[in-house]
């Protein structure tokens, strides 16, 4: 479908929207990108298959026209793998939200990036249980407000980059939904990836985190998405070390593909028997 | 000849929740939320088609089609 013009109402079910997330949820901006991403790489729908877990972030299973399984929190990555094996020519892509993939699916998490399986993993950061009523998650950070910390969270966050990064994942990425076609280029490019693919994106929960915090609405969110990061390595950094850091982390193609050193190991396996 | 294009605010209402994100971040001010809440071109004429509403619609709700078949003169 790459030399039409881009359209959602191609690669949607449209019989579920109105979607169900909230007004101004970073998620829709997510999905419009991945989709775009989709468009551009010219992929054709039976080619993709999207599992996801639970949450609010994982609804979007749902919204796409592609192959897709709602699985159990956290598990995504595992469901994924498994497909992924049994069928190594479709795309994978398995967006998460921060408490599914590094609470819940943590330890599914490392080890996906460990194995460098050809996945691509969407992180979508909002830093909150949205979907279960605003409970602070490990990417919530110091000092915030929750339902479940009334006095303010004391738990330090994961660096989702720097955890994908030292996991082994062979593509590791950051955006956010201000930088909605920054955020297309970098899904783009995950999927193309061969290994593991880690994507995150800063994707704002007005309803929770915004509220809980008094971020403002989910205009102002963006726009504190647009004052709070930079490009990797801009100067701005200099004098404000605290700017969270976009782009491209890691792009490695040295390490061999899960699926790829599997078919050997079968290979191996079957001359021995003859 | 010139082309000249015609630019269209394709609006899905129903599924439009006037988070108003699209009106805020147009650089024109072509878009405002209507009495009920919903998104609308009002000025259509100022568009310049940099998609930034569309890109940034979490709900899929705004879409813009250019039309480039409109040929005149140039006076
Ligand atoms: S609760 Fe938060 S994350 Fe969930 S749909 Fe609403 S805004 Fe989005
Ligand atoms: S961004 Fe989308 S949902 Fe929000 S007001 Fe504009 S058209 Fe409506
Ligand atoms: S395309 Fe750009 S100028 Fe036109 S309405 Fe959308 S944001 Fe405004």
């Amino acid at each position: 479908m790459k030399n039409k013009k881009f359209d959602f109402k191609d690669y949607i079910r449209q019989r579920f929207f109105p979607h169900i997330w909230c007004p101004g949820c970073g998620h829709g901006i997510v999905l419009s990108s991945l989709l775009r991403a989709v468009h551009e790489l010219g992929l054709n729908k039976n080619e993709i298959v999207i599992t996801s877990g639970i949450g609010c972030s994982s609804r979007i299973s749902g919204y796409v026209d592609f192959h897709s399984l709602h699985t159990i929190h956290g598990r995504a990555l595992s469901f994924a793998t498994g497909v992924k094996l049994s069928k190594p020519d479709l795309k994978a892509i398995v967006p998460m939200g921060d408490g599914d993939a590094l609470a819940i699916g943590g330890n599914h998490f490392i080890h996906a990036a460990r194995r460098n399986i050809d996945i691509t993993a969407i992180v979508m950061n909002n830093r909150i249980y949205g979907m279960t009523g605003g409970q602070f998650s490990p990417l919530s950070g110091c000092g915030k407000q929750a339902t479940t910390a009334p006095y303010s969270t004391i738990d330090r966050e994961f660096d989702v980059v720097d955890l994908a990064k030292s996991a082994g994942a062979t593509f590791v990425a950051r955006s956010t939904v201000f930088h909605a076609n920054e955020c297309k280029d970098i899904i783009k490019k995950g999927i193309n990836h061969k290994g593991f693919s880690v994507v995150e994106i800063l994707t704002q929960c007005p309803t929770y985190y915004g509220r809980k915090n008094k971020e403002g609405d989910a205009v102002q969110m963006m726009e504190n998405y647009k004052t709070n990061t930079v490009k990797i390595g801009s100067k701005k950094l200099e004098k404000n070390p605290g700017l969270i850091q976009r782009g491209i982390f890691v792009e490695k193609n040295d390490v061999p593909e899960y699926c790829e050193a599997y078919d050997r190991i079968i290979e191996t396996a079957m001359k021995g028997q003859a | 000849m010139v082309k000249d294009k015609i630019i269209q605010h394709l609006i899905e209402k129903e599924w439009c929740k006037g988070c108003g994100i699209c009106v805020h971040f147009c650089p024109k001010q072509v878009l405002e939320l209507d009495s009920n809440g919903k998104v609308e071109a009002v000025r259509p004429e100022d568009c310049i088609a940099c998609m930034l509403c569309e890109l940034r619609c979490p709900d899929l709700a705004i879409q813009i089609i250019e039309n480039q078949e409109k040929e005149y003169e140039k006076q």
